[in-house]
C-alpha cells in the first residue's frame, strides 16, 4: 500500500511595511500561543537584529540549528530544511520569507524551502514587508529611491491560507528607531536617510493595507465581495496580453501587468514577436535580456509565447483576436528619437487595428523623476 | 508614491517642517489621540491598548486607565491590573469615563478602553467620544479603541453584512482627526460568534478604512509641504470625455477598475470650440452618465488639451488615463505627432489606456 501524501500544511505571513513593525515579534507571540495549546511548533529560522523583546519571546521555544555554507571565503547560515523535515513538527516558524539563500544552495529562495516544508505538511508561519512584493517593485522604487532586491512573485503570496497585516504608525516606528530598539544608534541614521522618511513610511504602510485588504477580498466568495458591482460591464473574464521584448522597460510591463490581471482577476499572456525564425534580429545581449524577460514572466505565472511574423502589431493583434484578449498592454520606450518615433508608430499601428480591445500603455515606472 | 517638488529650496524638508509645525500645534492646545481600530470584538484590540500603557509606563510616562471592557481576557486583566485606575462613575448600569477624575488627577496619558459609548441622559456628554474631547483639551493624551461597526458612516455597510447595527456610534470625523490610527487584524478565526465570509468582509473594510484615513494624512502632509503627488499608493482613474468617444463603455470600464482597485474615478471634458449642437447634447449626456458612475466630474478649459489633461493627472494624483481612439479624430495633430502620441509621450508615470470607438 502507498502511503497518501499529507494535506498541504497552512501558510501564514505577518505582513508588515517596515523593518521594525512587529512582525517576528506577533509570529513568535502566536508560537508562544500555539504551544500552550500543545502544539508541536519550532522556530525553523528567525533573525533577532538584537532586539532585546524579540530575543526573550524566542526562548522556551525548540530552534532547529541553522546550516553553515560556506561561500567565497565566507561562512553564512541559512535554515535546514532538510532538518525541519526530519524533525516534522506541526508548525515552523521561518523569518524573512523573502530571503535570497547563499550561492550553493539546493533552492535560490527561501520562498521555495517553505514551499517544501508545506508540502510534507507542516504548517509555517512568517514574515515580509510589502515593499518585497514582485509586481509593487517599481512603485517602491520611484517613491523611495530603494530598489528592493528580493522579491516575493505575487502568486506565493496570494497562495497564503492568512496575510495578516501587522500595523504600527510611522511616529511610533520612528520613536523606536530614535531610541535604538530596531537599529543600533549608527544604522538608524542611515535607515532614517532612506526607507523611514516619515512620508516614505506612511506610503508604504498604506500600500500593505491595501495589500492585506486585497488578500482579505480573494479568500471571498466572488457574491460576497465589496463592493457590490455598479455596472453591467463584461461579466465574461479580462484577459491581458503583454507584448514584451528585450528593453528594460518590458520587466516594469510585466510587473504592471501581472498586478492589473490580479486585481481584475483576469488571465495574463505574454508575447515577444520576432520578424525572423530564429530570433537572429536580436544581439547576444538582447537575446539575454529577452531570455530574462521570458523567465521573469513565467515565474510570475504569465504563459509566454514567441511569435513569428514580419509585422509586429499586425501578428500581436491577430494572435490576440485568436486569444479572446480584451486588453493588450505595451511599453513607452525610452526617449531616442528613432525609438521614440517607433513605439509611436507601433501604438498607433495597434490600436488602429485592434478596433474590438483596449490598448493600455503602461507608465515608465523605471525611471525616476525628482523623488522626494 | 513619487513625488515632485515646485517649491523654494528653503522649504525644501518637509518631513522637519512637519514635525515643527506638529510639534508647535500639539503642545499648544491638545493631547494626543491615538486609536486602535479593530473589525469585531475579539481581535486582541484591548490587548495592544493596555500593552501599550505598560510600555508607555514602564519607560516613565504618567499613564492612567479611564475606561475598561466589562468583561476581559486573563492576559488583558493582568495588565489593567498593572496599572492606575480611575474608576468610571455607575449611572443606572452605563459606565462614564470620570472626566472630572481624570483632569483632576492630570496624567500625560488616559487609557479609553472602548470608545462608542452613549452616556445616559443627564452626563456631562451625550457620547463618551466628546469626554474625550475635552480630556484631549485639557492637554491629556488618549489611547482609545472602537469596532468598525461602531463607525456611524458604515452602518450602512455592517446592516447589510450583519442584518443589524449597534446604535451607540462615533462619526467618521473622530476617526479621521486622531494622530494616529492602528488597525489591529487577525485572521478572522480569531473572533468568534460569526461565520467567517462575513468577519472577512468586515475585515476587508476595517483595513481599506484605515488605509484612507492614512491616505487623507498622506495628503494633508504633502499639500502642506508643497509637494506635488504623481504617484498615489492608491489607484485613481481618469476618464477623458469627448463629444464623440464612447464615453459610457470608458466611464463602466473605470468604475469597474476603480472598484476592483478599491481606486478613485475622475472624468473630465476639456472645452472646445466650434461645437455642434448634436455634440452639445452628446457631452451633456456624458456628463450625466460620469455622475451616474459616481465619478468626480469637471470641465476644464485650456489651449492644448493634452496638456491641461496631464496637468490635471498631475496634480489629482491619477495612476491611470483612460481616452478613445478617436483622440486623433477631435483635436488637430500638433506639432510631434498625433494628439494619442503626445499624450503617451508625455504621460510619464501615468499609464494611458486607449478605448476601441
Amino acid at each position: 500500500m502507498i502511503d497518501e501524501p499529507p494535506p498541504r500544511g497552512r501558510l501564514k505571513v505577518f505582513l508588515g511595511y517596515a523593518a521594525g513593525v512587529g512582525k517576528t515579534y506577533q509570529m513568535l507571540s502566536e508560537a508562544h500561543a500555539l504551544k500552550d495549546q500543545g502544539v508541536d511548533v519550532v522556530i525553523g529560522y528567525f533573525e533577532a537584529h538584537g532586539r532585546a523583546e524579540t530575543i526573550a519571546l524566542s526562548e522556551g521555544l525548540e530552534t532547529i540549528p541553522r546550516r553553515q555554507a560556506d561561500y567565497r571565503g565566507s561562512r553564512f547560515e541559512e535554515m535546514d530544511t532538510d532538518a525541519i523535515l526530519r524533525r516534522r513538527p506541526q508548525v515552523v516558524v521561518v523569518d524573512e520569507f523573502p530571503h535570497t539563500n547563499v550561492p550553493g544552495s539546493a533552492r535560490l529562495k527561501r520562498w521555495e524551502d517553505v514551499h517544501l516544508v508545506l508540502d510534507a505538511g507542516i504548517d509555517v508561519l512568517t514574515t515580509m514587508n510589502v515593499q518585497h512584493l514582485e509586481s509593487l517593485n517599481d512603485q517602491i522604487w520611484q517613491s523611495t529611491g530603494v530598489r528592493v532586491r528580493e522579491t516575493i512573485p505575487d502568486w506565493v503570496l496570494k497562495q497564503a491560507d492568512e496575510v495578516v497585516m501587522v500595523d504600527l504608525t510611522p511616529q511610533a516606528l520612528l520613536n523606536r528607531l530614535a531610541r535604538g530598539v530596531v537599529y543600533p544608534q549608527e544604522r538608524a541614521r542611515a535607515a532614517l536617510d532612506n526607507f523611514f522618511k516619515e512620508s516614505t513610511l506612511v506610503a508604504l504602510r498604506e500600500l500593505a493595507m491595501r495589500q492585506a485588504a486585497h488578500a482579505v477580498e480573494n479568500r471571498l466568495p466572488e457574491d460576497e465581495q465589496a463592493p457590490a458591482p455598479r455596472t453591467v460591464e463584461p461579466a465574461s473574464r479580462d484577459r491581458l496580453l503583454l507584448v514584451i521584448g528585450p528593453n528594460p522597460s518590458s520587466a516594469a510591463l510585466i510587473r504592471r501587468g501581472r498586478r492589473v490581471a490580479d486585481y481584475l482577476r483576469a488571465e495574463c499572456l505574454a508575447v515577444y514577436v520576432s520578424p525572423t525564425l530564429d530570433s537572429s534580429e536580436l544581439s547576444a545581449e538582447q537575446r539575454e535580456n529577452l531570455d530574462r524577460h521570458l523567465n521573469f514572466a513565467r515565474g510570475l505565472q504569465i504563459e509566454t509565447r514567441i511569435l513569428q511574423g514580419p509585422k509586429i502589431a499586425e501578428t500581436v493583434v491577430n494572435f490576440a483576436r485568436l486569444h479572446g484578449v480584451t486588453q493588450i498592454f505595451i511599453t513607452r520606450e525610452r526617449p531616442s528619437a528613432l525609438r521614440a518615433w517607433f513605439a509611436a508608430a507601433l501604438v498607433q499601428r495597434i490600436v488602429t487595428l485592434a478596433r474590438e480591445m483596449q490598448v493600455t500603455v503602461v507608465a515608465d515606472r523605471s525611471m525616476r523623476r525628482d523623488a522626494g | 508614491m513619487s513625488v515632485s517638488r515646485d517649491i523654494p529650496s528653503a522649504r525644501r524638508d518637509p518631513d522637519a517642517l512637519l514635525r515643527q509645525v506638529e510639534a508647535e500645534e500639539r503642545s499648544a492646545r491638545h493631547g494626543q489621540l491615538k486609536i486602535f481600530l479593530g473589525y469585531a470584538s475579539g481581535v486582541g484590540k484591548s490587548f495592544k491598548l493596555f500593552d501599550e500603557g505598560r510600555r508607555r509606563s514602564e519607560r516613565g510616562e504618567d499613564v492612567v486607565v479611564a475606561a475598561t471592557q466589562p468583561r476581559s481576557t486573563p492576559e488583558v486583566s493582568h495588565l489593567i491590573r498593572s496599572l492606575e485606575i480611575i474608576p468610571t462613575i455607575d449611572v443606572s448600569g452605563i459606565p462614564i469615563v470620570d472626566v472630572r477624575g481624570v483632569l483632576a488627577r492630570r496624567p500625560r496619558v488616559c487609557l479609553v478602553d472602548g470608545l462608542a459609548y452613549d452616556n445616559p441622559p443627564g452626563s456631562r456628554h451625550p457620547k463618551r467620544c466628546d469626554d474625550v474631547e475635552d480630556i484631549l483639551a485639557a492637554g491629556i493624551s488618549v489611547i482609545t479603541s472602537i469596532n468598525l461597526e461602531y463607525i456611524a458612516e458604515q452602518q450602512e455597510f455592517i446592516r447589510t453584512v450583519l442584518g443589524t447595527a449597534p446604535t451607540d456610534t462615533v462619526p467618521q470625523a473622530f476617526i479621521d482627526r486622531a494622530d494616529e490610527v492602528v488597525v489591529v487584524d487577525a485572521p478572522t478565526e480569531a473572533a468568534d460568534g460569526i461565520e467567517t465570509d462575513r468577519l472577512s468582509q468586515l475585515r476587508q473594510r476595517a483595513l481599506l478604512l484605515t488605509a484612507d484615513v492614512v491616505e487623507r494624512q498622506l495628503e494633508a502632509y504633502l499639500r502642506l509641504n508643497g509637494i506635488q503627488l504623481s504617484w498615489g499608493t492608491q489607484e485613481r482613474i481618469l476618464v477623458c470625455m469627448t463629444p464623440r468617444a464612447n464615453a459610457a463603455r470608458m466611464l463602466a470600464s473605470g468604475r469597474r477598475n476603480a472598484d476592483r482597485f478599491h481606486g478613485e474615478l475622475f472624468a473630465i471634458y476639456v472645452m472646445q470650440e466650434n461645437l455642434t449642437d448634436e455634440d452639445r447634447m452628446a457631452l451633456e449626456r456624458n456628463v450625466m452618465l460620469a455622475r451616474a458612475q459616481d465619478a468626480q466630474v469637471e470641465t476644464l478649459s485650456g489651449k492644448d488639451p493634452i496638456r491641461t489633461i496631464l496637468e490635471y493627472a498631475r496634480s489629482h494624483g491619477i495612476t491611470q488615463v483612460f481616452v478613445g481612439h478617436n483622440l486623433r479624430a477631435g483635436w488637430r495633430a500638433r506639432l510631434g505627432g498625433t494628439p494619442l502620441d503626445r499624450l503617451v509621450r508625455d504621460a510619464e508615470g501615468i499609464d494611458v489606456r486607449v478605448f476601441p470607438q
